[in-house]
């Protein structure tokens, strides 16, 4: 094999091309990536990097030095456009294309938008998502404007991540969350119930069970004659209207594919992967949230960087000889509280508060099915939550 | 030079996070070997504190992110910590753990 290409410069596609090399591969090691950015970290971008407390450069991945150790070329503002797996070529836009032997998908997740209006429209301006460095960027610079009425649309953890963020710098924040109640796929019933009662004791508003009829847009902000159309509120499908100067919109992604429509590979809600992360094609392997690896795909930080080692044994093995099997864990951190998840829940499995407590938003509480822990969720408990982390890592 | 606890109290295994008379947080641990190790509180990599985090040999591992720092230099042996922490001097004496903080650059 004398050339690799990483589609996606993402922290799974760094950590597969450190691997790349770790594992001996030293012929020519190409990097594609959509945006301008060398890998960064994303999970501050809802949180530090929102609030200012996180500036660009520690959010950086790599310096001058693993960039060097890598030895790779870099197609950053790239974005490749297909792939031709049997004739050994990466499509890249603007015509371009990359001869190469094998390739690793890294290509993430797109965020999910609501329908409606399209960009150039009066109601898109003030509308975000939250997925890039550039998108956190936007919705920093657009906060930074002035106090503000924010409505997060969305629940989950960016949804609550960047309500609480939002709160902290002093905007009046409202979360809109079409379930009756926020994480239940997540959490089960219980512990969403106390996760979502965070929002309330920050003075954030969260309107659960009813969905988002559409965007109003007009003159916002102020009665300037030159400001701008903007969004100016949201409108519920109870018939309510939400004023809103800012609107997040939080409601999932989905795994970037586009590219890979006409390539062969066997595509179902992201690249389908043995439990190995090798394709339908044996010289492609998937890691990240693109992946859905045996049957599983997570968007989760730790399950990225994981799955790149056993991902890139198996493609320079020509054939999977090593198989992954982690175990699922989140974190998200909202208006100062930690939460940290890891196991497998079903929902039948039953919560039950081992210490602390809910009142006190400090607590670690074990999921139990037949008298076995299947999952741990800590608020605020991040020493004996890593504890049972490992015994859940080495019972499972 | 603060005094952090009494031994007795940092039993092997334990750690405990100072913060008062520090300039920032320091962890201080003592390990089931029996030796005792202060460093920066605060992973390189992002808010967490390392006294949460999981003592391994003269290892501890970051409750966040599983980047794994060594005690003794303060170095993180894995991605995707880049930065060291600082290290600093403690001792024990008449049973009570001192706390020497440096203000040198991390190694």
């Amino acid at each position: 094999m004398k050339s690799i290409t990483v589609v996606g410069a993402s922290l799974a596609g760094l950590y597969a091309a450190r691997a790349l090399r770790t594992q001996g591969f030293d012929g020519r090691l190409v990097i594609v990536g959509d945006e301008h950015h060398h890998p960064y970290d994303r999970p501050p971008l809802s949180k530090g990097f929102l609030t200012g407390a996180t500036d660009q450069g520690q959010l950086a991945l790599v310096d001058a030095d693993d960039t060097a150790d890598l030895y790779a070329e870099w197609y950053l503002g790239t974005r490749a456009t297909a792939l031709d797996a049997a004739g050994g070529t990466v499509l890249l836009d603007g015509d371009r294309s990359l001869d190469t032997d094998a390739v690793v998908i890294a290509t993430g997740a797109t965020p999910r938008l609501l329908p409606g209006p399209e960009p150039g429209e009066p109601a898109h301006t003030g509308v975000h998502t939250l997925r890039t460095l550039n998108d956190a960027q936007a919705l920093r610079d657009d906060l930074a404007r002035g106090p503000a009425r924010v409505v997060v649309i969305g629940g989950g953890f960016i949804g609550a991540e960047v309500a609480s963020s939002c709160a902290m710098l002093g905007h009046d924040v409202t979360v809109v969350e079409a379930a009756p109640l926020p994480l239940v796929p997540q959490l089960g019933d219980d512990m969403a119930k106390v996760c979502a009662g965070l929002h309330a004791d920050h003075g954030v508003t969260l309107v659960a069970g009813t969905g988002v009829a559409g965007l109003q847009g007009g003159r916002g902000y102020s009665d300037h004659p030159d400001s701008p159309d903007r969004v100016t509120g949201v409108e519920l499908t109870d018939g309510r209207l939400l004023p809103a100067d800012v609107v997040v919109v939080g409601i999932g992604v989905r795994p970037s594919t586009d590219w890979l429509e006409d390539s062969g590979l066997l595509l179902k809600d992201g690249v389908v992967c043995d439990a190995g992360c090798v394709s339908s094609l044996p010289n492609v392997v998937a890691v990240g949230d693109v992946a859905r690896v045996d049957g599983h795909r997570a968007e989760h930080w730790t399950s990225a960087t994981e799955q790149a080692g056993v991902a890139v044994q198996n493609l320079l093995a020509g054939g999977t000889v090593a198989t992954h099997r982690n175990l699922p864990y989140f974190w998200s951190d909202q208006y100062g509280v930690r939460i940290q998840f890891a196991g497998r829940r079903l929902p039948t499995d039953i919560p039950r508060i081992v210490e602390g407590s809910a009142e006190d938003r400090s607590f670690l509480a074990c999921y139990e099915r037949d008298g076995q822990t299947t999952a741990v969720l800590a608020v605020n408990r991040p020493r004996p939550f890593t504890r049972w982390r490992r015994e859940l890592m080495r019972s499972t | 030079m603060i005094t952090v606890c009494l031994i007795d109290d940092l039993p092997p295994g334990e750690s405990i996070r100072v913060t008062d008379g520090v300039p920032a947080p320091v962890a201080v641990f003592h390990t089931e070997e029996g030796e005792i190790y202060a460093i920066d509180d605060t992973c390189t990599h992002q808010d967490a504190s390392l006294s949460d985090g999981f003592l391994e040999g003269c290892f501890v591992e970051c409750p966040l992110h599983e980047a794994f720092f060594d005690l003794r230099s303060g170095r993180p042996t894995c991605p995707p910590a880049k930065q060291p922490v600082r290290t600093h001097q403690v001792s024990v004496e008449s049973g009570r753990v001192l706390l020497h903080v440096s203000v040198a650059e991390p190694a």
